[in-house]
């Protein structure tokens, strides 16, 4: 369980979240939607400690994150997976390498069992003929998919996904929307999606959560979200060409 | 160590916040960059790993070999204008032959390790602050920390190492180079047979100034990598940060080189 409470987030003068309250439950996938600069990223960095609140204090597990350091900070990550908004795959290594990475660097498992296990988790994100290629050499929607790769390959408990599927083409992002669900069906994973698609967002989410103007203005499951009475919610919606009772129930959008 | 959340400071009001902030900032940019170095240090004995051991090589051949061209000329020439120099006001006096021993003294105690230290500085430690520049702006290292591989382990501690392996050594080829350099000028220049050349610079130099030289040189490596790493592991703002990363890196290590050679030199010889 992941718990923010009270948090307050600034930077300069520009305050991005104002004290705000919020809860990810164990083994639950919530999505977290706004409009771009609200707070989205910095929020699931507020969740491993990449920032620091200003004011309030972030929980995992009943531990206060936001104020470990060093080792313990380590340890208390290690429960986590995290997907960068741009992949942040190290340009001087190859797709495989990258993957493999926290695997050679932390555990001691051999060399082919690294690479069985690399193998087996660039296949889950469509990425199996790409084990030799640079990231350099790879579109931005390639690179999202091997980070999401490499963030899953320690089997991590908590993963944080900083928009998994803006930039791919729609079957891409199915596949992504399948592995997300599958993770949190077969390994019980808990899920927070930074996204701006909503048809995903409906699709994997347990509850959705909409960011506004630094703070949080809707928590709600999907078919409720959508029947939502806050304007920025319903704007947010009808930008999408989602209206009320949902287009995407028939399954024609 | 790597402080992720931006400092924000409203404009200074008057002079006296004004020094006060060009005061502290620096001192905490430097207490931030000895935190970087002691953390390096403490992950040292990861150096023996298989992949830190690859990685170390690696850097050396790159600092090490691609730098040796230039510096094989800065230290070649930087020989012969100390002979062609100091052989001309010799020579009003007759003395040429003694160019051996002010062209090997100069080398060996300061100008060896302090080109080395420049040049190293200009090349390698603003490469240096690029990368991690451009991995900071990217989220690659946001990236390692979240998968608990500490960047000081991974990145910093092994072109710690290789520098601080490369520099002296760099530092005693370019001896071996300006010496040499001076030798051809006190021949073609100045008349002095290259026997003589080569006793006179063995005459007063001891193990103990290609020591010192050496020390200095290997000072200056450790310090340009850890300047260079702080400054990369600071940038904001994209590719403007990662510009100033760099920019920042060569003028601080030049600076912090003339210095500390200057107290290093005082301590040894004063
Ligand atoms: N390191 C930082 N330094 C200064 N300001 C920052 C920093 N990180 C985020 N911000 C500011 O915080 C605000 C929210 O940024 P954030 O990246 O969380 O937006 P987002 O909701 O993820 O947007 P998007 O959907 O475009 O990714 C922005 O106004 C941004 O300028
Ligand atoms: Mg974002």
């Amino acid at each position: 369980m992941i718990r923010l409470e009270q948090v307050t987030k600034q930077f300069g003068g520009n305050r991005v979240l104002d004290k705000v309250d919020l809860e990810v439950r164990d083994g639950e996938t919530l999505v977290i939607v706004g409009p771009s600069g609200v707070g989205k990223s910095v929020t699931l960095k507020l969740m491993v400690r990449l920032l620091t609140p200003d004011q309030g204090r972030v929980t995992v597990n009943g531990e206060i994150i936001s104020a470990l350091d060093g080792r313990s900070l380590e340890i208390a990550r290690e429960k986590f997976g995290m997907l960068f908004q741009g992949g942040a795959l190290l340009q001087w290594l190859t797709v495989g390498e990258n993957v493999a990475l926290p695997l050679r660097e932390k555990t001691n498992l051999s060399e082919a069992e690294i690479v069985a296990r690399v193998r087996e988790k660039l296949e889950l994100v469509g990425l199996q003929d790409d084990y030799e290629k640079w990231p350099a050499d790879l579109s931005g929607g390639m690179r999202k998919r091997a980070g999401l790769a490499r963030a899953v390959v320690e089997n991590p408990r908590i993963i944080l996904y900083d928009e998994p599927t803006s930039g791919l083409d729609p079957v891409s992002s199915r596949l992504i929307d399948d592995l997300i669900n599958s993770l949190r069906r077969q390994m019980n994973v808990t899920s927070v999606v930074v996204t701006h698609d909503l048809h995903s967002a409906l699709a994997i989410g347990d509850r959705i959560t909409m960011i506004n103007d630094g703070a949080i203005v809707e928590t709600a499951s999907p078919a409720r979200f959508i029947e939502s009475k806050n304007p920025a919610v319903k704007q947010f919606l009808a930008a999408q060409y989602i209206t009320r009772r949902g287009v995407w129930e028939e399954g024609s959008s | 160590m790597i402080i992720r959340d931006p400092e924000f400071y409203p404009p200074p009001e008057n002079p006296v916040t004004w020094l006060g902030r060009a005061t502290v900032n620096p001192c905490r940019g430097a207490g931030r960059a000895v935190l970087l170095f002691l953390a390096a240090l403490k992950a040292m004995p990861h150096v023996f790993g298989k992949r830190a051991r690859k990685e170390t090589v690696y850097q050396m051949f790159t600092m090490g070999i691609k730098s040796l061209t230039v510096l094989s000329v800065v230290a070649a020439f930087t020989g012969m204008i100390l002979a062609l120099q100091t052989g001309i006001e010799l020579r009003r006096f007759g003395q040429e032959e003694n160019i051996g021993t002010a062209v090997m003294m100069s080398m060996v105690r300061e100008m060896g390790p302090f080109m080395t230290g420049l040049i190293l500085a200009a090349s390698v430690g603003s490469a240096i602050a690029a990368q991690m520049g451009t991995m900071m702006v990217q989220e690659e290292i946001a990236a390692l920390e979240v998968m608990s591989i500490n960047p000081a382990r991974f990145l910093v501690m092994p072109r710690l190492v290789a520098m601080a392996l490369m520099t002296p050594l760099l530092s005693f080829y370019s001896c071996i180079l300006g010496v040499v350099g001076g030798g051809v000028v006190g021949y073609t220049q100045l008349g002095v047979p290259w026997g003589v050349y080569f006793d006179n610079a063995m005459l007063y130099v001891v193990n103990r100034d290609l020591f010192v030289g050496m020390l200095k040189a290997l000072i200056f490596g450790v310090m340009i990598v850890v300047i260079a790493c702080h400054q990369g592991f600071s940038a904001r703002n994209g590719a403007v940060g990662v510009g100033n990363a760099t920019r920042r890196t060569v003028i601080i290590s030049f600076l912090s080189i003339l210095l500390v050679g200057y107290f290093v030199t005082r301590l040894f010889y004063y």
